[in-house]
């Protein structure tokens, strides 16, 4: 029998059931894997191990008393942009760096009404703003696969903790590519759910028109658990859709011969890295061998997609950050002169240069005269690009593409040039400005052994979809079930 | 459009962002960059066509005006820099 804390969250519960070990021994076990790589991996902001014995002994209750739920008792790392009451919760950032939030995110809320177990709180990019979690205040996390590299992000941590087993699952949040990308430079599936599938309340807020929670796991039926726990309406979140949700278990193990998938050639057209063209087209084969049919289609302001998204996001980024002024929470500057100086040292000093970059632009963008040339234009932009999904899925069933451009770069590679950091998100940002749902999920590996993955992409609260297309595919390969040598 | 330095001093006032000399330098170059690859969206034809606010249908939820349960006053305050009785202390506004 392999480790406890190597197994996926459907194995585990199948232990838990039979009693061939307790919560609190899955727990022991994920919480001695963080002991013993943490140091390299740098997953986590903060670990909260006693609140996870906690939870893991009130599993146990549940478990004894007959009241488990699928996912009693499975250990989750939580990115630390998602409020856990009593514990800190940063954002990555030293202007939240003391703020302990008094009360939970609904999503946290859900995962404590299962009887979940939270091992701690993961890094990010600071207020998720970054695509391989350098910019955190509290320093990069390192790609599993090999320490040099970077795990992606924003939700880098998140990701990072489930490839190095330091977590059975975990929350992120994805903007832009913020779940997808570092799970496809991890070697993990993560899908960003339907823009107002799962409430954001709790969530610190970048930008609010693109952000949405989702899962991470090591396979698609621990996604499919994930989505099932996740998704529903919340009161408290005004852009949360009341609507109903199927069982998402019921899209495993189901044939997908007859499904059609799209392939936009903008997307393909641009691919140059040798290991992820390979590794598109050995996985378009294990689909045709399953059934599916490929259309070649056109999606023809995706182009446009980053210029538009890198406008929008900042913009509403730098409505959002205005909280920040030492008043009610968080860092305060310690000299000033009066309340503008105030604000602006307490400002300085709290965000990093990626924040503040983006600050600047949005406020510029914004910013009277230049409203209608750029945020204006860009909303528009935003127009075409969903309208551009919509004809596409008049023609199949989901988008099938890359997730990045290439497998994960060297940590410090593009930190210093925002435009090739940008591009990194290419193939993911018009996912969040369409708000679909969008999976990535591992395909193959790079000459070097670095992971690649794939994205699949579905029409609004088609999930399912997704679910049921990577539960064949994983049924048929085993690139989801390789770990890094740690 | 070519961003000048006292639009970046502007921009950072709106913005409540005390920066260095050195910062608005590479902000000023960064920034400029960044607007020049923005501008390949002039190319976009958007004659006509409506702006998007988000991706979900918008409306207001409406509830019953009952009155739920809130912060108690003692949480709100707790992650204050300053608070005096139960309030937030800020500096004087006002000379």
């Amino acid at each position: 029998m392999p480790d406890l804390y190597e197994m996926s969250a459907s194995q585990l519960a199948e232990i838990l059931r039979d009693k061939k070990a307790s919560a609190v021994e899955v727990t022991r076990s994920v919480l001695a894997r963080i002991e013993s790589v943490e140091e390299k991996v740098r997953a986590y902001i903060t670990v909260t191990p006693d609140l996870a014995l906690e939870m893991a002994a009130d599993a146990d209750r549940m478990l004894a008393a007959g009241e488990a739920q699928p996912l009693t008792g499975i250990p989750i790392a939580v990115k630390d942009n998602m409020c856990v009451r009593g514990f800190k919760t940063t954002c990555g950032s030293r202007i939240l760096h003391n703020y302990v939030p008094p009360y939970d995110a609904t999503v946290v809320q859900r995962i404590k009404n299962q009887g979940m177990v939270i091992v701690g709180k993961a890094n990010m990019d600071e207020f998720a703003m970054g695509s391989s979690t350098e910019t955190s205040w509290w320093g990069p996390t390192h790609n599993p696969w090999d320490f040099n590299m970077i795990a992606g992000g924003s939700s880098g941590g998140s990701v990072a903790a489930v490839a190095a087993s330091e977590a059975v699952v975990a929350l992120g949040s994805d903007t832009g590519g913020s779940i997808r990308l570092p799970a496809a430079f991890c070697g993990v599936t993560g899908i960003k759910p339907t823009y107002g599938a799962v409430s954001r309340y709790g969530l610190v807020a970048y930008a609010s028109s693109l952000d949405q929670i989702g899962p991470i796991a090591r396979d698609a039926t621990d996604i499919a658990l994930m989505l099932n726990l996740l998704c529903g309406h919340d009161p408290l979140d005004s852009t949360s859709v009341p609507r109903e949700y199927p069982d998402f278990t019921t899209f495993m193990n189901k044939s997908i011969r007859g499904m059609t998938l799209g392939m936009p050639r903008e997307f393909f057209g641009k691919l140059e890295n040798h290991d992820v063209v390979r590794v598109m087209e050995e996985a378009r084969k294990v689909l045709e061998d399953l059934g599916v049919t490929f259309v070649d289609l056109s999606l023809p302001h995706l182009d446009y997609g980053i210029a538009a998204y890198y406008i929008i996001a900042p913009s509403e980024a730098s409505s959002n950050l205005a909280r920040y002024d030492g008043v009610k929470y968080g860092h305060r500057a310690e000299k000033y002169d009066g309340m503008i100086d105030m604000y602006c040292r307490t400002r300085a000093e709290g965000f990093g240069p990626e924040v503040k970059r983006r600050i600047m632009l949005g406020t510029y963008a914004l910013s009277s005269g230049y409203y209608d040339a750029y945020y204006l234009k860009a909303a528009k932009v935003r127009t075409l690009i969903t309208e551009d999904f919509k004809r596409a899925f008049s023609r199949c069933d989901a988008i099938f593409c890359p997730t990045g451009p290439t497998p994960a770069f060297a940590i410090g590679e593009k930190i210093d040039d925002p435009i090739q950091m940008y591009l990194t998100d290419v193939f993911t940002i018009p996912v969040n400005m369409a708000g679909l749902p969008g999976m990535s999920l591992p395909g193959g590996f790079s000459d070097q052994g670095l992971p690649v993955g794939f994205q699949l992409i579905a029409p609004h609260f088609e999930e399912g979809r997704l679910v049921q297309l990577a539960s064949e595919f994983q049924n048929h390969t085993d690139y989801h079930l390789k770990r890094p040598p740690l | 459009m070519k961003i000048t330095p006292e639009q970046v001093d502007y921009v950072a006032l709106l913005g409540r962002l005390r920066l260095e000399p050195e910062e608005k330098e590479k902000y000023l170059g960064q920034l400029d960059d960044i607007l020049k690859y923005m501008e390949m969206l002039s190319e976009v034809d958007t004659e006509g066509v409506e702006p998007m606010a988000g991706p979900v249908e918008l409306y207001t939820p409406l509830r019953e005006d009952v009155v739920q349960p809130s912060l108690p006053p003692e949480d709100a305050l707790a992650n204050a820099p300053a608070r005096s009785g139960t309030s937030f202390k800020v500096p004087k506004i006002i000379e």
